[in-house]
């Protein structure tokens, strides 16, 4: 390539354009890197995204509300129910609807849980881009422990179509109770030895340590939110500074890194881990305080009745009838409303002019805005330190392209 | 640290006159508009004032309003020092769709703005690389404005005349 200038110490006669993706074991996902190659070094990145895109703002301006939370599903999928809950949290602030404090605190637990298994497919497969399989596969066990729990209160493990505006479909069964006790009780075992595994490990300090940072300032700029900011240093968490779902109440810390390095970020999701297992805790722990079998707000017009009244009962059917076929008027509104997802601030900018489906909808995803810096930050890094780099920022390629 | 609301508009009135209005306040998140002139040196003492500190560009996208033949761009700042946030809007006419680009102040314009052209055909004047980021290169519409049909319209096997899509 004729416009790149190698440098005068290059041993490299001419640059190589490598196609990183967009089928590549290396990029979880599908999304493309056009990477400009000095030998193994990277002289200039350009992200090609788009390639699952499914016009989900599109499809939301044409669907009644409730409808909406399975295209949220889809976004980071490796969190789904952070979506569909941040879907309903914002809905129910549309409606001012108030949801019962058990409601607030099941959702953290499931929430919290989503968080975990975001955590723990980054920082596994992080394991695995830099060589140690092991690790992924102890944190896999566990993954699949939480879908378990998922599969137990709703029926689905990865798009969980979690809930509904309101609150829950059903109550938590005691199986369900059972698995997250067993799951407080044994999980944290096998996160230390993972951490055992990693944090001191020669080998995985090498290959992370000052790889891919980014200072504080430059994150800002580029729109970091989640653990990827809070590596750098910047203690936001929408938990903290807005909080929803009664977050307030809770204590728990948020973990800052110091570099914004790989390392750093590796070391801000192990915390926050530890950290969502202290929240499920207290809120297990709270749940059992309140009145047993609450488990959504009281809003005929808007939640689903039980289906044996829909059956026996006249005003059940008819407003059956009105949910299912999204005769519900929603009121007018503008809003915004963000939550914590799993990458960092999962926003909806709602606007409802009434009727049945949004006028607006628009997801603040935030890897799509993350992703961006990724050019910059692997610009004269090894292509080796780059899919590092590019594992740690934990792109989804589901919440890339909406 | 917390903002006062009055005092933000009161100084953000007295810098910009009559180039602000419509301060309202749904759902508690200060909301007004202003014009494309305005947007960049509005956005530029937001981020630069040292007591306000609106250094973080959450979001940028647009709306469209086919009745008035106006599209919409919205603007999320937010001050993170203060936790306070402010939604911006500037109204441009569907026939002259430019406005000047925020990635002058935030690199996460960027991509923002790719995605709002992309879809809304808002030409961001002076962005570094305004291409189309999602949809494929070469297409012609711009699919989030409200006369995009949702599905081929050529269609004939689907007929959802009944669920009102």
């Amino acid at each position: 390539m004729a416009h790149i200038q190698l440098g005068n110490d290059s041993l490299e006669k001419e640059t190589t354009t490598l196609n990183l993706g967009p089928t590549h074991p290396a990029t979880h996902g599908v999304f493309q890197n056009v990477l400009e190659m000095d030998g193994e070094r990277i002289v200039s990145a350009v992200s090609t995204i788009g390639y699952i895109h499914r016009a989900f703002e599109k499809i939301a301006e044409h669907r009644p509300y409730y409808q909406i939370t399975p295209l949220t599903d889809r976004l980071n999928y490796c969190s789904s129910p952070i979506n569909n809950f941040g879907w309903h949290l914002t809905v129910e602030k549309l409606l001012n609807i108030e949801t019962p404090k058990r409601v607030d605190y099941m959702r953290i637990i499931i929430m919290e849980l989503a968080r975990i298994s975001d955590h723990l497919i980054c920082n596994g497969i992080l394991g695995v881009d830099t060589g140690a399989f092991t690790g992924f596969l102890y944190l896999m066990q566990e993954r699949e422990n939480i879908y378990e729990i998922y599969e137990e209160i709703c029926g689905a493990r990865l798009t969980t179509n979690f809930g509904r505006v309101g609150g829950f479909e059903r109550d938590f069964n005691d199986i369900a109770i059972l698995k997250i006790k067993k799951f407080l009780a044994t999980f944290p075992t096998v996160m230390k030895s993972f951490e055992d595994l990693f944090n001191r490990n020669r080998i995985f300090i090498d290959r992370t340590v000052g790889v891919g940072a980014i200072s504080a300032e430059k994150a800002l700029n580029y729109g970091f939110t989640g653990p990827c900011l809070r590596a750098t240093g910047v203690d936001y968490d929408v938990r903290t500074a807005n909080p929803y779902s009664s977050y307030n109440e809770f204590d728990f810390e948020i973990p800052v890194g110091t570099n914004g390095d790989t390392y750093d970020r590796y070391l801000v999701r192990n915390e926050e881990i530890w950290q969502s297992l202290r929240l499920i805790e207290q809120a297990l722990a709270k749940m059992e305080k309140e009145p047993k079998g609450i488990f959504h707000a009281d809003v005929p017009a808007y939640y689903l009745p039980e289906k044996q009244d829909v059956y026996a009962n006249m005003e059940s059917l008819i407003y059956h009838f009105k949910i299912v076929m999204g005769e519900v008027d929603m009121p007018k509104g503008e809003l915004y409303n963000a939550v914590e997802g799993g990458n960092g601030e999962l926003g909806f900018y709602l606007i409802s002019e009434g009727g049945r489906s949004p006028y607006r909808l628009h997801f603040r995803r935030p890897c799509f805005i993350i992703y961006q810096a990724f050019a910059e930050i692997a610009k004269g890094s090894l292509l080796s330190d780059a899919i590092v780099t590019m594992s740690s920022l934990n792109v989804i390629a589901g919440e890339l392209d909406a | 640290m917390a903002i006062a609301t009055e005092k933000l508009i009161a100084d953000l009135q007295s810098s910009f006159g009559s180039a602000l209005s419509n301060f309202e306040q749904p759902y508690g998140l200060l909301t007004f508009q202003t014009n494309k002139d305005s947007i960049i040196p509005v956005l530029k003492y937001l981020n630069e004032n040292e007591e306000y500190r609106f250094r973080f560009l959450t979001d940028v996208c647009a709306v469209h309003y086919p009745a008035t033949k106006e599209l919409a761009v919205v603007y999320h700042v937010q001050s993170m020092e203060n936790n306070f946030r402010v939604r911006i809007k500037v109204f441009i006419p569907e026939s002259n769709p430019k406005i000047p680009t925020a990635t002058v102040l935030y690199e996460s314009a960027n991509w923002q703005e790719r995605e709002t052209y992309d879809f809304y055909g808002v030409l961001f004047e002076g962005h570094p690389n305004l291409k189309r980021i999602l949809n494929v290169d070469d297409m012609v519409a711009f699919p989030l404005r409200k006369e995009h049909p949702l599905e081929d319209p050529n269609r004939i096997d689907k007929n959802d005349t009944y669920f009102g899509r």
